[in-house]
């Protein structure tokens, strides 16, 4: 269990410095992956290292276990911790880096092993500097490290990065069987795709502040229709004579019709389809889109839905 | 498209709760830091060529007073005098070291996860670079005994045994405060290029300014013994200060170099953010 309470960090002194993490509130509960989601700069991060007691708060609380991060007798076995990858001394070999982490957290020899295995690094690698490894190999390595201590937590901040298509379906069975055991897993990303497939539970984060949050089934669902048709515009305006709202959403439009309905107008308009569904995810997806889009423009009014979709 | 295969955790509530009221393990022992921190001191390249270096530099030192030494009889004071110099210099780099790749190598994210209470890894740092320090200076003269021995042999007469123990002692305290400066430095920048160059800037032009200043200046050549650890300290290497007013110099000079920085770059450890 994990548990954020108007965390807030704000750089600079005075009241016009950053606030980088907003009043940040949310749970992460055992036997669920969590999935951060947002895009890069938002404050994921900066929302980890608080928890994990590296970075101090300007306000708020966060806790692993209902302890504060510095409050556990000995994190490693209860929180397995993956931040960055690549904050490794490059001349120290894998292997290493795992002994020293076993041995501060007192754990059996033989454990260090399982690990390396359970990663898919082999002998050879692991004999490696660090120097050498490619960042898919720094993923597997962190890891390995987050895992080795056993703990009934992890936090992980962009853990797919740098794996491969075949490393990340790996991951994330290997996370979803962690959570199927009882474990508590928070996972960052600025992907929503890869949040989508791997998360039980999806918080969203923006600006530093949270701006959306639940199971996954309730934030994909969306009671309205996406459509497709060879001729958006036409459809569009079809749609919009008979008296119902559309949104250029993709290469498609949300419509607040239902299927039958959008159907009909679209037949009665001579317009041929090419989909026609439920808009399951398009809320999510146009909000995260306009949420990116804001960062990058770095704007501070919202962008209008037609340069979301754009 | 996914959904179907992500629902057995939360459909079946209890399936799994392997790690629910696990009792919370016993907490991380000060020795079990200290032994860690010692063995990442070694177990990387750079690190275990340090501690080479310790050796090597201590051979080299010997060899030159055996080569070029003085004609008139072998004295183990010259080989212990020569191989402090490049002691002088490896050990507080390697005290160095210890603190700023935390930062500089990143590891600090690792470690700070481990042991969040950051002043035991930097206290037990600090245990480590003393021990080093002091063992090194042992191999340093057992290397350069193995020197007076080999010098007295090679030219046929008996060494000279001129070191007192109160003055291998007085030795070793006054590098292991060298080793302390480091520390000290590397607590304050956490940064490895930047604290390596201080150090040196520290231990080398200052001192030749301070030399300078105090040749040209009486007021500061009064006030110099005072404030002026590179002297107070250096001054260890021929012996324990032997009044009173010097110990209390030796006292005063490490406070305003030593004790206050080091103070104030810890406090600063616990507020930084590790990143």
């Amino acid at each position: 269990m994990i548990e954020l309470t108007e965390l807030t960090k704000r750089y600079g002194r005075d009241s016009r410095g950053h606030l980088a993490v907003d009043h940040v509130s949310f749970t992460a509960r055992p036997g669920r992956v969590t999935g951060f989601l947002g895009p890069n700069g938002a404050g994921k991060s900066t929302s980890l290292r608080i928890l994990t007691g590296l970075t101090p708060p300007t306000s708020g609380t966060a806790t692993i276990l209902g302890r504060r991060y510095r409050d556990l007798p000995n994190p490693g076995r209860e929180v397995g911790v993956l931040l960055d990858a690549s904050a490794q001394h490059v001349g120290r070999t894998g292997r290493e880096i795992l002994r020293v982490a076993a041995q501060t957290m007192r754990l059996p020899g033989g454990r260090v092993q399982e690990m390396l295995d359970l990663v898919g690094l082999t002998e050879a690698e692991s004999a490696r500097r660090v120097r050498d490894y490619s960042l898919g190999m720094r993923q597997r390595l962190g890891l390995a490290a987050a895992l080795l201590g056993d703990p009934a937590v992890l936090v992980l901040d962009e853990p797919a990065n740098g794996l491969d298509p075949a490393g990340i379906r790996w991951m994330r069975d290997l996370l979803r069987d962690y959570a199927r055991r009882g474990g508590t897993v928070l996972l960052s990303s600025h992907l929503l795709h890869e949040i989508e497939v791997v998360a039980d539970d999806i918080v969203v984060i923006g600006q530093g502040r949270i701006v959306a949050g639940g199971t996954k089934e309730e934030l994909l669902a969306d009671e309205r229709t996406f459509v497709r048709a060879t001729d958006s515009v036409a459809l569009a305006a079809a749609l919009l004579a008979d008296g119902h709202s559309t949104e250029p959403v993709a290469d498609g439009l949300c419509t607040d019709a239902d299927l039958a309905t959008t159907g009909q107008v679209a037949h009665r308009a001579r317009l041929p389809l090419v989909e026609l569904r439920r808009a399951d995810g398009a809320g999510l997806e146009e909000m995260f889109l306009r949420l990116t889009a804001d960062t990058q423009r770095e704007t501070t009014h919202p962008t209008s839905g037609e340069g979301a979709a754009a | 498209m996914t959904t179907s295969t992500i629902s057995p955790a939360s459909a079946r509530p209890g399936v799994g709760d392997v790690y629910s009221d696990r009792p919370a393990p016993s907490t991380i022992g000060f020795d079990r830091v200290v032994g860690v921190e010692l063995r990442k001191m070694f177990d990387t390249r750079s690190g275990w060529w340090l501690m080479a270096a310790v050796v090597i530099l201590s051979v080299l030192a010997s060899g030159a007073v055996m080569l070029w030494g003085s004609d008139a009889g072998v004295h183990y004071s010259d080989f212990g005098q020569a191989v402090g110099i490049p002691m002088a210099v490896i050990l507080p780099v390697i005290a160095i070291l210890s603190v700023t790749s935390e930062w500089s190598q990143r590891t600090g994210l690792a470690t700070f996860t481990l042991v969040p209470h950051r002043g035991r890894v930097i206290a037990a740092k600090l245990v480590d670079v003393v021990a080093v320090g002091v063992l090194g200076m042992l191999v340093a003269f057992a290397i350069g005994a193995l020197g007076t021995v080999l010098a007295g042999a090679a030219h046929g007469v008996t060494p000279t045994w001129d070191v007192g123990l109160d003055q291998f002692a007085s030795i070793i305290v006054g590098n292991v405060l060298g080793v302390l400066v480091g520390f000290t430095i590397g607590v304050l920048l956490r940064n490895s290029a930047g604290a390596l160059v201080t150090y040196l800037v520290y231990a080398y032009v200052l001192a030749g300014v301070t030399f300078a200043l105090a040749a040209a200046q009486t007021w500061f050549a009064d006030l110099e013994p005072w404030i002026d650890f590179n002297l107070t300290q250096g001054n260890l290497f021929t012996g324990f200060p032997d009044t009173g007013e010097a110990w209390a110099q030796l006292g005063v000079s490490g406070l305003i170099w030593l004790v206050l920085p080091l103070a104030f770059g810890l406090v600063r450890v616990g507020r930084a953010e590790v990143k």
